[in-house]
């Protein structure tokens, strides 16, 4: 049923997004004596990270598919003494569709439930916008074939429903997360024939002493590594997919050896049956919701548009809070960090200058990284003209450089405009890098949608009469 | 044999019960995805887009991307990542956009 603001109390605090960030940053300014609502589309807390399987899957050690899953556990405990005591509402199947600046606080609208059938509004003081990242994505030949998922996709389907898209998996793209998810995956029972990354993970090394200063991040790396090395995944550095073959789904793709501009090299492809894909090129920032309100916003090393945020994380918007990935990718010991100190800034107490620390030495390790993956301008060499950009409009490379090249467009909202690329379903998440690349910008603009997520026309249209009556 | 990731995490679901899809009994355990149960009966696709007409099914797995769209209890357009396979879920494979029975 629907709620007005009146029906509600008031709170304190209201953190959107129960990913490591969120959940660290609830039950820490309820420790801090603060009233909070936890909101998350899902109805689990967790996020991305501690993605777990539902309590029906009956999961005696879900811990073996994560690194440090008593952090989690231990986050979780604390998040439901609170909630015992009253002190952290947690709001699962609450999905966040626009924050409102009230006079004093902010009104955040919610839909409810998968359906996103009913809606409601959660009346409070200050946000805290915790909404994390999705996956960067490149098109290349095939890529909108069946069983080609995305890395993140293929671990949450895994650590949530405990299931493979195939039995023999190529793992391809940038970034750590693919040794996340091979690892995870061949733990799992899946062979990985080969990890295909487009880099030579040659920027780490280039500042050793970012990367000693934390030694949690090499661990994982080296479990990860230990685990690859265990179930002999062959790990492929600069080379891409440059395409996937099948005509129902993917039987095989094919792998080139790209130069330091990410172009591929012609002669050096050889092709791997498979029965899936797993592909991402990093992260990409959630801030749809602060950017409608004005947030300032930066570009990372990794081209990814993030928050701006002060020490205290707080964004340019008063009384607008951010932590984790909304201030840039950067990993769950991050967010959680984030999480702390943006809580101890809301309650107006001061943090442990070891968190501070903690927070900046990550953070230095996260801009590196996200430098290193940075994609390189020549891997539109490896689109064809049939290959589809847009998957939701199904726009081809062809139109759209028709639209650049013929009919002038020289930005990615006039190509949208002219060939429908990034006007489906999905609002650009998919395609939004490389129509922004093949429109001559190079990477995108700050996220921008009027809504964070698909909203019923009936509900709009609610909207709209009670803004014209109040 | 290899292992499962059922396997992996001790696993020991509650019993299985059903989902229908296209008219076809297909196994869900309690807590599973509609778009988990498909994949776990080896099922990755279950939507035609509208121009090519081409098969889709999981890209994201996480809400973001809408191409795992089916129909499910009669409604089009539901993103099958995100619902629970509940007993006697009704899950129609989708073409186009799917409200075909709509179009005059
Ligand atoms: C698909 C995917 C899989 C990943 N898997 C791994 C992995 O296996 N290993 C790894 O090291 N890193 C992984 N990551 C990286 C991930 O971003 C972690 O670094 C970490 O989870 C970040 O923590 P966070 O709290 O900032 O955000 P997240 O963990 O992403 O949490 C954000 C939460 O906000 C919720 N949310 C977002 N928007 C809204 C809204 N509008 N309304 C309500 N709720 C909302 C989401 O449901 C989510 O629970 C993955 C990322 C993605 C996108
Ligand atoms: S797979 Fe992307 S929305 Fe379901």
């Amino acid at each position: 049923m629907p709620t007005s603001p009146s029906d509600v109390p008031r709170y304190d605090l209201a953190v959107i997004g129960a990913g490591p960030a969120g959940l660290a940053a609830a039950v820490t300014a309820a420790d801090l004596g603060l009233r909070c609502a936890l909101l998350d589309a899902g109805r689990q807390t967790g996020g991305q990270y501690y993605r777990h399987p539902a309590p029906g899957l009956g999961a005696a050690r879900p811990d073996r598919l994560h690194h440090g899953w008593s952090a989690y556990t231990g986050l979780a405990d604390r998040l439901a003494a609170h909630e015992r005591a009253g002190r952290v509402g947690f709001l699962g199947g609450h999905q966040v569709w626009a924050l409102e600046r009230t006079g004093d606080g902010y009104a955040v609208h919610v839909t409810l439930g998968p359906e996103a059938a009913d809606r409601a509004t959660v009346p409070a003081a200050a946000v805290l916008l915790a909404t994390g990242a999705y996956e960067r994505q490149l098109p290349f030949p095939g890529w909108t074939l069946p069983g080609v998922v995305t890395a993140g996709g293929a671990q949450a389907m895994l650590k949530a429903g405990l299931v493979l898209p195939g039995r023999r998996i190529v793992v391809a793209g940038s970034g750590p997360l693919l040794l996340a998810a091979a690892s995870s995956l061949v733990t799992a029972g899946a062979e990985v024939p080969a990890v295909v990354e487009a880099t030579a993970y040659l920027g780490y090394a280039r500042r050793p002493g970012v990367l000693a200063a934390v030694p949690a991040k090499l661990v994982e790396g080296a479990g990860h590594g230990s685990a690859l090395l265990r179930h002999r995944v062959r790990l492929r550095l600069r080379s891409a997919v440059v395409e996937a073959h099948g005509t129902d789904r993917v039987t095989a793709v094919t792998v080139a050896r790209l130069d330091a501009d990410w172009r591929p090299v012609p002669g050096t492809e050889r092709r791997i049956d498979c029965d899936a894909l797993a592909v991402g090129h990093g992260l990409l920032p959630q801030i749809e919701l602060a950017t409608e309100l004005g947030a300032a916003t930066r570009t990372g090393p990794d081209g990814a548009v993030a928050l701006q945020v002060d020490a205290r994380m707080l964004t340019t918007v008063p009384g607008l809070w951010s932590a984790g990935e909304t201030n840039g990718v950067g990993g769950a010991d991050l967010a959680i960090a984030e999480g702390e100190l943006a809580a101890h800034a809301v309650a107006d107490r001061a943090p442990r200058p070891a968190l501070v620390r903690r927070r900046a030495r990550l953070r230095a390790f996260a801009e590196l990284m996200a430098a290193a993956h940075r994609p390189g301008p020549g891997w539109t060499g490896w689109l064809r003209p049939d290959t589809d950009v847009c998957r939701c409009e199904e726009v081809p490379v062809a139109r759209i450089r028709e639209a650049v090249e013929e009919l002038g467009a020289g930005d990615p909202r006039t190509v949208k405009l002219l060939t429908r690329a990034g006007m489906g379903w999905c609002q650009g998440r998919m395609c939004g890098p490389a129509v922004a690349w093949l429109a001559g910008s190079g990477e995108p603009g700050p996220d921008r949608r009027p809504f964070a997520c698909p909203v019923p026309l009936s509900q709009l249209a609610a909207e709209q009469r009670a803004a014209a009556e109040g | 044999m290899r292992r499962t990731p059922a396997e992996l995490v001790g696993a020991e679901p509650g019993p299985a019960h059903h989902i229908d899809f296209d008219g076809r009994p297909v196994p869900a355990l309690p807590g599973q995805s509609i778009a988990a149960a498909l994949w776990a009966d080896g099922v990755l696709a279950w939507r035609t887009t509208r121009v090519g007409g081409r098969p889709r099914g999981v890209f994201c797995g996480i809400g973001a991307c809408f191409d795992c769209l089916a129909t499910v209890n009669g409604r089009p357009n539901q993103r099958t990542c995100l619902l629970p396979a509940e007993p006697g879920t009704t899950v129609t494979t989708q073409e186009g956009h799917g409200r075909a029975d709509l179009a005059i």
